[in-house]
């Protein structure tokens, strides 16, 4: 079991308002992934749910019952810390077995867990050696694994791979990811890099000044963002919005329409191109469009464009998103 | 770095100061061991002489002598246990939030600004007074006689007063080392179900080892040379009841007028120091590798 509510939670450090007031479902197993520009609050949501603030107001409801007022050990949760929060005088096995230590139960039954945790994270080798003496990856694996032996019902990632270099990353992300799949457990991960969120979670909750802008699918915030905020927020390279007349012949405040959406060649658009980057399979062009403004546009590999041509461009009319003064979406 | 040519060169660097230390250290050395063979009394300045181990054999005879060893690691120990156990408890107590901060930490280190003699002077007279200390009014409130701290307790008075003075040593440099910790750490530890005294045991404490091994380093280099206490609160009396190592070489050198027994003592005070100092080492040297 796995199932967090949150409602009204509210937080605040002296007089400022850090979360000003979150309603939160989480369901059972699902992988929720927290993201939002530096500063929204994403930890220390985290950190509301894990037990390691105190909320301000409101109630956290775990599994069905009232969390607000228990002590993290007694939330069933794990949380895995961006810096790992590894005891540095302890070996890796007594590092995973710390929380069933303090959870009194007999060495046995401790051993028989840590070498299940070891032999899934592939930690076996390393059992005798401190943390100082491990890489970056398999620290954070022996983290990981100090979570799972708790099997709890939930596990809190605070940043876990923002230590690690890109290319361990992309291996980290799939492994926490079979984790997921294997353990069917609750998994909340606060992240501020668009690949992770996207290709790790079942739920997105976007974050903003400690607002929840939207909360959705990888592919619903991206097909259907809410609002601005959410639109520049998801896809990377970001959505180009357009205010003036062209946003008024459809009826909207602002348009959005992301860089690969539009067609180069010919259309009602056009501009100089002030920079083209070509990446081999895709060509990215910032094109300097007068009334418009600076877009950026997503062509093929093959686009043979250079910087100071003319081009014409089109949006594809079915993936233009219309927005409203407030900043609302229009359907 | 340690290509030849730039050893060599950093040898050649420092051996000018390793060669002054050297004859720093060797000079005085070489003379203590010279008097400590040979009849040097102030008083019969006439009589001169090799003894062979006449000096030295002095010591091993005289009770006083054993009293003094015993005083002396009574009060190192003693300092050493009292300084770090209240120096952890007060710095786990100060590293909390609280208002008033800044002044409750400088009022915790004021005792180490305070010198030897003058915070005898002040437990002497301020507190273990029995007419006017602040213990014998309070033992009068209870209805009881004060208790003659420097006559019945004199060596538990002085290792009180030189805890006092070394608390603030150990409290600031533990006090550091708990804020190097990094609260994931006790956090992470909280999630696991730690209790606070668990945090402690599993957590707080292996962080701090190597600090309480620092104190316990330098501490000990000071606490074997403690004199000025002595000399303030007891001169080393009733009889010789708080008499160290050092104050009996002040004794023979000073009070006797016996250079050759002070130098045999202070000979032998040298090979004391290193005896503790090996098995110091021995004990909790390992903890300051990285
Ligand atoms: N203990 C604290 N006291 C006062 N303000 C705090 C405290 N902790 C966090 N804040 C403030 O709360 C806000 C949210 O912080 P939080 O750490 O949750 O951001 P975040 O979304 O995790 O950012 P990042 O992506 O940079 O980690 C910040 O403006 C921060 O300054
Ligand atoms: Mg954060």
């Amino acid at each position: 079991m796995g199932q967090i509510t949150l409602k009204q939670v509210r937080k605040s450090f002296g007089d400022v308002h850090v979360i000003p007031g979150v309603d939160l479902d989480i369901n059972d197993g699902e992988f929720v992934v927290f993201v939002g520009p530096s500063g929204c609050g994403k930890s220390t949501l985290l950190r509301l749910i894990a037990g390691l603030e105190d909320t301000t107001s409101g109630k956290i409801h775990i599994d069905g019952k009232d969390a607000t007022d228990l002590p993290p050990a007694k939330r069933g949760l794990a949380m895995v810390f961006q810096s790992y929060a590894l005891y540095p005088h302890m070996t890796v096995r007594k590092n995973i077995a710390f929380p069933l230590k303090m959870a009194g139960m007999n060495p046995a039954e401790i051993d028989k867990k840590v070498e299940y945790a070891a032999r899934v994270l592939n930690l076996a080798n390393y059992l005798d050696r401190r943390p100082g003496q491990l890489s970056g990856g398999q620290r954070q694996r022996v983290a990981i694994g100090r979570a799972i032996v708790r099997s709890p019902s939930a596990f809190l990632f605070d940043e876990p791979l923002s230590n690690l270099d890109a290319a361990l990353r992309v291996g980290m992300r799939q492994e926490i990811t079979e984790l997921h799949q294997n353990l069917k457990t609750t998994m909340i991960y606060v992240t501020h890099d668009q690949v992770e969120a996207m290709t790790m979670a079942d739920k997105i909750v976007v974050l903003n000044a400690g607002n929840i802008e939207q909360v959705g699918s990888p592919l619903e915030l991206y097909r259907r963002p809410r609002n601005l905020f959410v639109a520049g927020f998801i896809g990377s390279p970001k959505m180009n919005l357009i205010e003036g007349a062209e946003a008024a012949k459809l009826g909207a405040k602002t348009i959005g329409i992301r860089p690969e959406h539009i067609e180069v060649g010919s259309g009602p658009w056009s501009g100089t191109v002030a920079l083209s980057e070509h990446l081999g399979s895709d060509t990215f062009l910032k094109v300097d469009a007068g009334e418009l403004g600076i877009m950026t546009v997503r062509g093929s590999g093959e686009v043979n464009v250079h910087t100071g041509d003319r081009i014409q461009f089109a949006p594809q009319a079915d993936k233009v998103h219309r927005f409203d003064a407030n900043g609302l979406r229009l359907d | 770095m340690s290509t030849q040519s730039t050893r060599l060169a950093s040898r050649i660097m420092v051996a000018p100061s390793v060669i002054v230390l050297f004859i720093w250290m060797i000079v005085p050395l070489a003379m203590t061991l010279y008097f400590s063979f040979r009849i040097y009394r102030l008083l019969s300045p006439d009589r001169t002489g090799w003894v062979g181990f006449a000096n030295y054999t002095w010591f091993f005879k005289s009770p006083e002598f054993w009293l003094a060893i015993s005083n002396t690691l009574a009060l190192v120990l003693g300092v050493l246990i009292i300084t770090v156990v209240l120096g952890t408890l007060i710095a786990l107590l100060i590293d909390q939030p609280v208002k008033g901060q800044g002044v409750l930490r400088i009022l915790v280190i004021a005792p180490f600004f305070v010198m030897p003699p003058v915070a005898a002077m002040i437990w002497d007279n301020l507190f273990m007074h029995p007419q006017n200390g602040l213990l014998g009014a309070v033992s009068r409130a209870f209805g009881a006689e004060p208790i003659l701290y420097m006559e019945q307790y004199p060596m538990a008075s002085i290792i009180t007063i030189v805890a006092w003075e070394w608390l603030p040593f150990a409290t600031l440099i533990l006090l550091t080392a708990m804020q190097s910790l990094s609260s994931e750490q006790l956090e992470a530890a909280e999630m696991d179900g730690a209790s606070a005294l668990n945090r402690f045991r599993y957590i707080i404490f292996p962080h701090l080892t190597r600090a309480i091994t620092v104190v316990i380093l330098i501490e000990t280099i000071f606490l074997l040379g403690i004199f000025g206490e002595i000399f303030t609160a007891t001169q080393g009396g009733p009889g010789s009841a708080s008499t160290t190592l050092p104050y009996m070489i002040f004794k023979q050198a000073i009070v006797a007028k016996d250079i050759g027994r002070a130098a045999a003592g202070g000979i032998i005070a040298v090979i004391l120091a290193n005896i503790v100092a090996f098995f110091l080492m021995r004990s909790i040297g390992k903890n300051l590798d990285a």
